[in-house]
């Protein structure tokens, strides 16, 4: 069987969002991700413009993913934090349990800068993150989910 | 693993496209992203060889519509078919909410179909899921080409559980979308069940 959906409630998503932001700025980073390792965008603060950001989200947990099994190859458990180096804008990804911490920056900041603020603000999100994914289990286990009540006329109306 | 937000009011669910090399995996993606109104769909993005073979995945999210308030966003990914790139089809099968094995109806590749499939029951077995218990379509690609094995020969060598199986030519796009609404509303009917 799949896995237990995974859902976030809204006051759980705003609280994410506060902290992406305040992170944003400590970081004097340009925008901040916070992604699903499966390649889900979870919520993104800062200067988005047109950037594609699913495609974005998924090519970063695809990042992951390789360079995870890179260091299973040569004996790591697991690479912590993959970094990129622009010309102008580079990108820190930091694992966070089932999920990808990403600040995208510029000349404006530091990669030891953007490693620091990170550190610490990947407590906060992860402990957010645990009681979004214990509430979803309590939730399936109760029977009490919203989906229960989705019927078949519901599912076809999709492919009418 | 499915996604659901509560604040953006969306539903997240992961279809992989599973097969061996050349099956017509990117081209069922293709035709989707080609047939599909801009407004619901993201971009493709293809990690391909410079002889345009997948080398690590394709992608694109699709926009289905709302169910109960919610919109429904289906993330495709394809898988790369070549045998030795066995530890990036791991890879993508991670979080996998439905799969869709695209078989090649050609005689000479019906080895390559068995062999493909079995690594997927292998390779789904390592992720913590079972074939049998996770949303999955078959789809009998390449029907349009002279040297095909008929469907009823086909489906009795690949048939797993009872799944859906679809004739199709991606190509020119027959099957395509029945194969993907089969393995779509089995995965919503699942996150009904809970």
């Amino acid at each position: 069987m799949a896995e237990t959906p995974f859902i976030l409630q809204e006051h759980q998503f705003q609280r994410l969002k506060t902290v992406l932001e305040r992170l944003r700025v400590e970081c004097a980073a340009r925008c901040v991700f916070l992604v699903d390792r499966d390649g889900q965008p979870i919520a993104l603060n800062g200067e988005i413009g047109d950037m594609d950001t699913t495609s974005f989200s998924s090519l970063a947990a695809g990042n992951v993913a390789a360079t995870s099994s890179m260091a299973k190859l040569i004996g790591e458990d697991v690479f912590p934090s993959v970094y990129h180096e622009g010309e102008r804008e580079s990108i820190f990804i930091s694992v966070i349990g089932r999920s990808l911490l990403v600040v995208v920056f510029d000349e404006r900041s530091t990669l030891s800068l953007v490693k620091l603020r990170t550190k610490r603000g990947s407590f906060e999100v992860a402990a957010i993150l645990d009681e979004a994914m214990r509430d979803s289990t309590t939730s399936q286990m109760n029977g009490t989910s919203f989906f229960s009540e989705i019927t078949d006329e519901d599912i076809d109306s999709l492919f009418s | 693993m499915t996604f659901i937000n509560y604040a953006s009011r969306e539903i997240n669910c992961k279809i992989v496209y599973y097969g061996p090399g050349l099956c017509g995996k990117t081209t069922n993606l293709q035709y989707i992203y080609d047939s599909t109104a801009p407004q619901a769909k993201g971009k493709l993005i293809s990690l391909a060889t410079e002889t345009d073979r997948t080398l690590f995945f394709d992608f694109m999210p699709l926009e289905l519509g709302t169910v109960r308030g919610f919109k429904t966003r289906f993330h495709l990914y394809t898988v790369p078919g070549q045998v030795y790139y066995d530890a990036s089809r791991k890879l993508i099968l991670k979080g996998v909410d439905g799969v869709v094995f695209v078989a090649d109806s050609q005689e000479e590749r019906m080895d390559a179909n068995i062999e493909s499939l079995y690594n997927l029951e292998e390779n789904l077995q390592t992720q913590g899921y079972d074939l049998n218990n996770i949303p999955y379509v078959l789809q009998l690609n390449k029907r349009d080409l002279p040297n095909v094995i008929p469907s009823e020969e086909l489906t009795a060598e690949l048939l797993r559980k009872g799944e859906p199986v679809f004739e199709a030519v991606a190509s020119n796009g027959t099957g395509v979308f029945d194969t993907l609404k089969a393995v779509a509303k089995q995965v919503l009917t699942e996150l009904r069940k809970g």
